[in-house]
């Protein structure tokens, strides 16, 4: 570490204004306060210094999304060899590293773009470079289906950094959660790439299917009214689906260590799936002849990507809502939005990634009122006093 | 009964008036910057739109449609005042927007001044006389129906201008690149928010 220490330093003479490498400067200070704990302290004004910066929280949660991806990774191979019947005999690592394969490149275009327009939107604006990115880079390769094109990964990114967070002043600044907007991007411009049956499992050009492969998500068998997946299955992620969000075991490890070390709200994630569940029970009621309607309330839980929503996408703590009761109403209606647009909007086979946008336009709303609420009753209590 | 909370619902998030058909964009951009006007907006745009629709209904059912004034006598029976349509419903529409505004004047002057012109201007907010040509178009078959969809297109639009009146409040001190402070941003939070309203378009009720 000493001798990057030192290369940090000895350079940081060409950054300074003025000095050649001048436009470098952000992308200096970026790796720079990356490696290194910072020396400067702020010179103005009171500051609370804590030990949990956006470094560390932003550190965490790629470390809670550790275990989606790797199985995310594994299932990719798993899904593949599958379709061409050869799981019996390929091995573990061999379905590993065709998942590795497949996944990585979406990993690192979904970095550079990102990482890329961040450096320039820092460089031209004067201001730090955030880590916020390291997540949002993370998450658009789990949620994107594993047949994504690169360059449409590479143009939602751009459209979600962009427009997404970078116009609203950068990280901590957006209202809606970056990741999902590339995916509901691209969901609605090149809907044929984003949906049906041929995208979610990788299939080269030369492989050739077995008869009975259909690529179809349960999701999607599900509204086509047949419902042919083992629970456990879905729970342990042997599925069809986006990369990093069919396993909700892999998910429930991450959900943990985000709970432990307080990044994620737990509040947030309780509320959402009983939505989830509560919204489920009503449909059960109602359900009839329908057969989507009728299954079993917390089946919606393990499959698509409401678990993954709920972990990772609501509980994004800037586009959630802030106030401690608004959470509670915030992760209750994205729950049942979520399971409400699955199950009876037929142009979307899947309800989380649209539920947990809505809720995000409507999270200021909701702790404007919450807020209101507060000052009403304090106010109150002043004139009682008086 | 089920036909009327159907209404209801789509006329509120699916066929919202802001994001499914871009109606009452103007007041819903510039009376947007503080949640406390906007609420006050919204109730009289539901309002005008709950008063005005039913009662356009009527005077579409019994005077302007063709046949309608077989009422009056017999043989009128092949009338067609159709073609006046539109000056019947602006005229209802304007003198129920003076109500709402004499309103307004006497019981909330503090909201009236902060509203200015934008109040008088809901006689000619799109969504208004939108909400009164869709209920011509959708022939609804009684007047509950309308009132329905009149209140609940109200709500809609409600909905929307609180919901981007919030979103401004909030990113007020944010660091907004110059060119886009204002109306820039506001327009492309409106583009994101319709993107996150599409999830309920296509909903079959």
């Amino acid at each position: 570490m000493e001798f990057l220490k030192k290369f940090f330093e000895r350079t940081e003479p060409y950054v300074e204004k003025g000095a050649r490498f001048h436009w470098l400067h952000s992308v200096h200070n970026g790796f720079f306060t990356f490696l290194f704990v910072p020396k400067t302290t702020s010179a103005s004004g009171t500051h609370i210094h804590d030990y949990l910066d956006l470094k560390r929280t932003m550190t965490i949660v790629v470390l809670a999304l550790v275990p989606a991806l790797l199985f995310g990774i594994y299932n990719t191979g798993f899904q593949h060899f599958k379709a061409i019947g050869e799981l019996e005999s390929s091995g573990f690592m061999q379905l590993f590293f065709y998942g590795l394969l497949k996944v990585l490149p979406i990993i690192i275009v979904s970095y550079i773009t990102g990482l890329g327009i961040e450096f320039i939107f820092a460089q031209i604006r004067g201001h730090e470079i955030n880590e916020g990115f390291l997540v949002s880079g993370m998450l658009i390769p789990l949620i994107m289906p594993v047949e994504t094109p690169l360059w449409m990964i590479a143009i939602s990114t751009a459209f979600a950094v962009i427009l997404g967070k970078e116009v609203f002043g950068g990280t901590g600044m957006n209202i809606w959660n970056p990741s999902l907007l590339a995916r509901a991007f691209l969901f609605f411009a090149y809907p044929s790439q984003m949906s049906g049956n041929s995208v979610w499992v990788a299939l080269g050009k030369n492989d050739q299917a077995i008869d009975s492969f259909t690529g179809a998500t349960p999701m999607a068998d599900a509204a086509a009214g047949n419902i042919n997946f083992s629970p456990a299955d879905a729970f342990f992620g042997f599925i069809p689906g986006s990369v990093g969000e069919t396993s909700t075991l892999a998910i429930i490890l991450g959900a943990i260590l985000l709970i432990v070390t307080g990044i994620g709200s737990w509040k947030i994630m309780l509320s959402t799936v009983a939505g989830g569940v509560a919204m489920g029970i009503v449909l059960n009621i109602f359900a009839g002849t329908n057969i989507y309607m009728a299954l079993p309330f917390w089946q919606h839980l393990i499959i698509g990507g409401f678990a993954f929503g709920a972990i990772f996408m609501a509980t994004d703590p800037v586009s959630a809502a802030q106030t401690e009761k608004g959470k509670w109403i915030y992760g209750f209606l994205t729950g049942i939005l979520a399971i409400l647009i699955r199950v009876l909007n037929p142009a979307y086979p899947e309800g989380m990634m649209l539920a947990i946008l809505i809720m995000n336009t409507f999270a200021p709303t909701i702790d404007y009122y919450v807020v209101q609420g507060h000052i009403k009753r304090r106010m109150k209590k002043v004139k009682i006093s008086v | 009964m089920e036909n009327l909370i159907n209404i209801f619902i789509k006329s509120i998030f699916i066929e919202n008036m802001v994001f499914a058909y871009f109606l009452g964009m103007c007041s819903y951009l510039a009376v947007s910057k503080t949640v406390k006007t906007a609420t006050g907006l919204g109730i009289a745009v539901i309002f005008v739109l709950g008063i005005t629709v039913p009662v356009d209904y009527l005077l579409e059912n019994y005077v302007l449609k063709e046949g309608a004034l077989i009422w009056l006598s017999p043989s009128y029976e092949k009338v067609d005042l159709s073609f006046l349509s539109f000056i019947m419903f602006i005229a209802v529409i304007a003198s129920m927007v003076q109500l709402v505004e004499m309103v307004v004047e006497k019981f909330a002057p503090v909201l009236y001044t902060q509203l200015g012109i934008f109040l008088p201007l809901i006689a000619v907010n799109c969504a208004i006389l939108g909400g009164s040509l869709f209920m011509q178009q959708k022939a609804f078959l009684n007047i509950g129906e309308a009132t329905v969809y009149g209140l609940g297109s109200g709500i809609g639009w409600f909905l929307a201008i609180i919901g981007i009146a919030a979103i401004r409040e909030k990113i007020k001190y944010s660091n907004v690149p110059a060119p886009l402070r204002g109306l820039g941003i506001t327009f492309i939070i409106t583009g994101l928010m319709g993107l996150a309203f599409m999830g309920f378009m296509g909903i079959k009720l």
